[in-house]
């Protein structure tokens, strides 16, 4: 059901929700940028309606709030293993329909590869989505290419007005609250963007045999394998155990683990000193390919979605969407 | 419905330690539960972190890890004596299944610590050799010094045909001296139809051996062999071992050939 909400309106409505969830959405973390003086907008806690950014890009996606950044996941005592405990809330998190449909991947990835991630699940058990419609692309963005353009798997989806805002209630145990913050009841469809400047094509024959093609050479060089595209990527599902002791000789400590990024030194190293893909165009190979190929093999649909915060956020300028581009005349190069 | 933590690990005892060399020791554990030669568990040396050990061998209540001691865990691994406990996760992966390979005619080609997963699957077609129709043993290691399983191989000399043989030796030291394809074209394969091949060893061993196989008009989807790399979780999650489309950890580490010669990493 589609229903006008002035700001208090929606400002009421987050207050009621705070009471048992937490609310993340992308907000200004001032001073908190790559250059000096530069803010950076990534997810965070809010209370009030106007500390949503609605006219950037996040830097950072949705996704540390469903796999932080670095999770305890159980302490060690003496002669046990104690589970760390989840977050005491639920979540509320604000995101784009890219960032919705990446939560299809994480899923796929946490809850179907292999055996369900126990910590992931009982976050994404009390986990509910609002939409926050494009009315424009964002630099970089190619979402239409990727199908993730539209979405409406939400529980709410808010569109911003001049005044207010309007938004569509999917989540029927939320109706009748929203019904008493709005003003008015209209049928709101969620704001999307139906064209990119950025359009990319995957070449229908796309194969492994693209690993042969010269095309990665070029990253080689230009790649400072820093792994910043793993990072920012709502896709990038990567992690890596730390064990952590509070002082050197005690027993008291904990395991967690820590995003890992395919681009970064390490990644593959075994012990004894074997290791893969030493060169930067290779791990670029690897990543391109498992976002737009392989996963799909495994999983029937593109990684990807297009929300382009790799070129974003990329210190070489390398971009993501013209190498995928690259691809059909790589994949004419190793055909012949 | 409960969903089991898998990343907590159990509590293991160690009840057994066997010495090969100074760098490879077999570490029996108790363990409960069904597990397959060839699978594997991650072993927790808290503040030190989790190494993927394959399984070399099953007992009643427990698991024999052969470690080769090469970095920071299995260094910790190596200082833990009888009666110590281990933290353990697993079993992972697929392992072998020993109902394959009855009543087959067997080839096993591994090379140094690649004896470990395959020792279980040779361990107990050796105790039961009316199993299968006749099992060949061509182990590779190093040096004499460097021999794994050296009671084994003796006891298992009495049930299979076993070629064990040397990199490096002395030719007049009655040792077999070579690499485990020197000794593959002499294979006796009576019916390669119903004969299965296990090739577990160095990439550019298992390379060789299979092309020696290949020399036998050996069809490939015969021919399996067990692949590591690096794993952080076992469970398919944390993204280390993928191969393209496949992740060791799940899909394998045992894989046909025909899958396993299609991986690039």
């Amino acid at each position: 059901m589609g229903f006008q909400l002035t700001k208090a309106g929606m400002d009421s409505l987050l207050q009621q929700w705070s009471a048992t969830y937490d609310i993340y959405a992308p907000k200004v973390f001032a001073g908190g940028g790559r250059f000096s003086d530069t803010d950076c907008i990534r997810y965070g806690k809010i209370n009030t309606a106007a500390e949503i950014v609605w006219d950037k890009k996040s830097l950072y996606s949705f996704k540390e709030v469903l796999m932080p950044i670095s999770q305890t996941l159980f302490y060690f005592m003496e002669n046990e293993c104690k589970e760390a405990d989840g977050p005491k809330k639920g979540a509320i998190v604000f995101l784009r329909s890219c960032d919705l449909h990446a939560v299809q991947r994480l899923d796929d990835m946490y809850l179907n590869n292999g055996p369900t991630d126990y910590y992931y699940a009982r976050i994404r058990d009390r986990i509910k989505f609002v939409l926050m419609g494009c009315s424009s692309s964002f630099e970089n963005c190619f979402c239409v290419s990727m199908g993730s353009n539209e979405s409406d798997n939400y529980n709410l989806a808010v569109n911003v007005t001049a005044d207010g805002y309007t938004v569509d209630c999917k989540d029927k145990t939320w109706t009748e609250m929203v019904k008493s913050a709005a003003t008015a009841e209209q049928d709101v469809v969620p704001d999307h963007v139906t064209e990119n400047a950025i359009t990319v094509t995957i070449p229908k024959n796309l194969s492994i045999k693209v690993n042969d093609s010269t095309m990665w050479n070029e990253y080689d060089s230009r790649c400072i394998n820093c792994g910043r595209c793993n990072f920012v990527c709502p896709t990038c599902t990567c992690f890596t155990m730390q064990d952590l002791f509070y002082s050197e000789n005690g027993n008291a400590g904990e395991r967690r683990r820590v995003w890992a990024s395919c681009m970064v030194d390490g990644y593959t190293d075994m012990a004894g000193g074997v290791t893969y893909r030493d060169k930067n165009g290779q791990r670029m190979r690897f990543k391109v390919l498992h976002k737009v190929l392989d996963y799909r093999q495994r999983n029937g649909y593109d990684m990807c979605v297009g929300c382009g915060r790799c070129d974003d956020v990329c210190p070489e300028y390398i971009s993501f969407s013209h190498c995928i581009n690259k691809l059909g005349k790589a994949m004419e190069e190793v055909s012949k | 419905m409960m969903i089991t933590n898998e990343y907590i690990p159990f509590i293991s005892k160690l009840t057994e330690l066997i010495k090969h060399t100074d760098m490879e020791y077999t570490f029996r554990l108790t363990c409960k539960g069904k597990v397959k030669p060839g699978q594997f568990f991650e072993v927790s040396i808290p503040k030190y972190g989790e190494a993927p050990i394959s399984v070399s061998g099953v007992g009643d209540g427990t698991i024999d890890l052969t470690i080769h001691r090469v970095g920071t865990v299995t260094d910790e691994i190596f200082k833990r004596h009888v009666g110590d406990t281990f933290l353990l996760r697993g079993p992972y992966g697929n392992g072998f299944d020993l109902d394959l390979f009855r009543n087959k005619e067997i080839i096993v080609v591994a090379g140094g610590t690649g004896v470990a997963p395959i020792h279980g699957v040779v361990d107990y077609f050796a105790y039961h050799p009316e199993e299968c129709k006749k099992l060949t043993l061509i182990a590779g290691f190093r040096n004499p010094e460097e021999t794994l399983f050296v009671e084994d191989l003796k006891r298992w000399q009495k049930t299979i045909n076993l070629i064990v043989t040397y990199d490096q030796a002395d030719e007049n030291s009655g040792y077999q001296v070579g690499l485990v394809t020197k000794y593959m074209p002499d294979l006796k394969i009576d019916d390669i139809d119903n004969t299965e091949a296990i090739v577990v060893g160095p990439p550019i061993m298992i390379k060789f051996a299979a092309e020696a196989l290949f020399n036998f008009d050996f069809p490939e989807e015969h021919i399996w062999i067990s692949q590591s790399r690096k794993m952080c979780c076992g469970l398919g999650k944390c993204g280390h071992c993928k191969v393209g489309d496949v992740y060791i950890c799940q899909d394998g580490p045992v894989f046909n050939y025909t899958k396993g010669r299609t991986l690039i990493d």
